[in-house]
């Protein structure tokens, strides 16, 4: 059964953690992501779960016990944001070369400093070469249902690695939006009971996790990882197809948004892919071939369809709501463009930073990314590879 | 709880093999570097960490067994309260053994000129 609410997407995270009834929560308030431990927290008192709920005192612990949790054999979960990723940091990635399926939503937000609290994804940028799976949100209805595949996702025995939810602070976070849940039971049936393969707490059989590992084994088990992260590109798909079934919604790892025709396309993680598709669907009135691809998968990168979807197109602008201070783009442009490379296209590819500490993306911000975009289809030349959208210039 | 499935699809699960050796390929060790038998440290040679390795003098040795006691690795091996042998594949060669020794029976000798002396006796062979 299905039911049309009005939920902010913390509250619609929430709801997930709550219908997925993990067996341990171990979390941190930090803004934007506060609400979601708050209203998870009040379904523990309120008997409405079975969780373990750990008040801890650092982003640093929140991790940490989720890591002794899911070490020990439990469904574990955290949710953070910004300063509180970047204090998990080391953890992160921890939990994933221990192979530890913890799910954590993170509300994306600016990182200090100068000291911010508003939207943007330097924070999930930071960890994305920790292992972790990313898996990002448009809009609440998104955020919602990707918490309940990521569980999938993650306890998948090919795969075996944590998986990020993200979605934007504020913009998401804290908006009001219709979106449709599912009922509990069809959750529950969904997500299974985690079955742990290898846990501590399994008295029969005897484990050592996280053990010390030198120069003669490390590299093979990074190696093992990568080849967990490439396992998650079709079990995601597979998951995708399955949820399709329960919810009449399917996921891949891209949405292609009118790109079939496209003469130029702008590439856009989480909300601000709604903004550009509403500008493509104006320019398309006007007889512009506009089109939008949402990469929902950022790790693991998505390069074959990305490169499919993108091999027609003219000329293509990535938009990163993060810097990376190479002087040289965000860090999804370097993604994007490397992928393309082999095609021998001669696609002209250029890359927008916007919306850094919540600055607002307006829709003549996006007009005019295209009409850059058109201008640079008819006349074969850019001149200027990496430009500042909403900037004070 | 269901008992474990073993399982085979991806070369990324690693396997539950007792013991990680050397000539093993990264499929084929443990996932996460997980242990699943205690006391598997012997299978972990650390002889070849040695740069200089401990030579017992037979004729010095009045067998008091501090070697024994003193050596970090159980590297000094005894039979019926006597020094048997040095368990060169696990010995790391720290040298404790012959600074404990009262009676200077045990030499560090480098072990370049070990490889010299084999490869002497090879040509005369």
């Amino acid at each position: 059964m299905k039911t049309k609410v009005a939920l902010t997407g913390n509250e619609a995270v929430a709801q997930a953690m709550k219908q997925i009834n993990p067996d341990v929560v171990a979390a941190y308030p930090i803004t934007p992501q506060t609400e979601i431990v708050q209203i998870f927290s009040s379904f523990v008192a309120n008997g409405e779960v079975d969780t373990e709920f750990i008040a801890v005192e650092s982003e640093h612990s929140a991790m940490s016990a989720a890591i002794g949790a899911a070490a020990g054999g439990a469904r574990a979960m955290t949710a953070t944001s910004s300063q509180g990723l970047a204090l998990m940091f080391e953890v992160v990635y921890i939990a994933a070369s221990m192979r530890l399926p913890i799910v954590f939503p993170v509300v994306n937000r600016a990182l200090s400093g100068p000291i911010n609290i508003h939207c943007d994804h330097s924070d999930a940028m930071g960890l994305r070469d920790s292992g972790v799976i990313q898996l990002f949100s448009e809009n609440a209805q998104e955020a919602y249902d990707n918490m309940i595949q990521a569980v999938r996702i993650a306890e998948h025995p090919d795969v075996r690695l944590p998986v990020m939810v993200n979605m934007d602070g504020f913009i998401t976070s804290h908006a009001m939006d219709v979106l449709e849940v599912l009922d509990d039971e069809t959750v529950r049936n969904f997500v299974g009971t985690y079955v742990p393969e290898d846990y501590l707490l399994d008295a029969k059989n005897p484990i050592s996790m996280g053990n010390f590992d030198m120069y003669d084994f490390y590299f093979e088990h990074k190696r093992q990882q990568v080849e967990a992260m490439k396992a998650a590109r079709e079990i995601i798909k597979e998951v995708g197809k399955e949820f399709a079934k329960i919810s009449g919604r399917e996921y891949g790892l891209i949405e292609a948004y009118k790109l079939d025709d496209a003469d130029v396309a702008v590439v856009v993680l989480n909300s601000a892919a709604g903004t550009a598709k509403g500008v493509a669907d104006e320019l398309r009135a006007k007889g512009i071939r506009a089109g939008v691809l949402k990469p929902r998968v950022y790790r693991p990168f998505p390069q074959d369809e990305i490169r499919e979807a993108l091999k027609g197109v003219k000329a293509v602008a990535v938009m990163d709501r993060a810097e990376t201070f190479s002087t040289c783009g965000g860090p999804m442009f370097a993604d994007i463009r490397n992928t393309l490379y082999d095609l021998k296209n001669d696609i002209k590819v250029v890359n927008y930073i916007y919306g850094l500490g919540g600055r607002d993306l307006r829709l003549e911000h996006v007009e005019q990314v295209f009409e850059d975009l058109e201008n640079i289809r008819k006349t074969g030349r850019v001149d200027e590879t990496v430009k500042y959208l909403g900037l004070r210039d | 709880m269901t008992p474990y499935n073993p399982f085979n699809r991806n070369f990324g699960s690693g396997t539950r093999t007792k013991a990680v050796r050397p000539d093993m390929k990264w499929h084929e060790m443990t996932r996460a570097g997980n242990i699943y038998e205690p006391g598997n440290a012997n299978t972990y040679e650390t002889g070849d960490w040695r740069s200089i390795r401990p030579v017992w003098n037979k004729e010095r040795c009045i067998n008091c067994l501090l070697c024994w006691r003193y050596c970090p690795d159980a590297s000094v091996i005894a039979k019926e309260g006597k020094f048997e042998t040095f368990d060169y594949k696990h010995c790391k060669g720290c040298g404790i053994c012959a600074k404990v020794c009262p009676v200077n029976a045990i030499d560090m000798v480098p072990e370049e000129e070990i490889e010299k002396v084999k490869e002497a006796n090879k040509d005369e062979n």
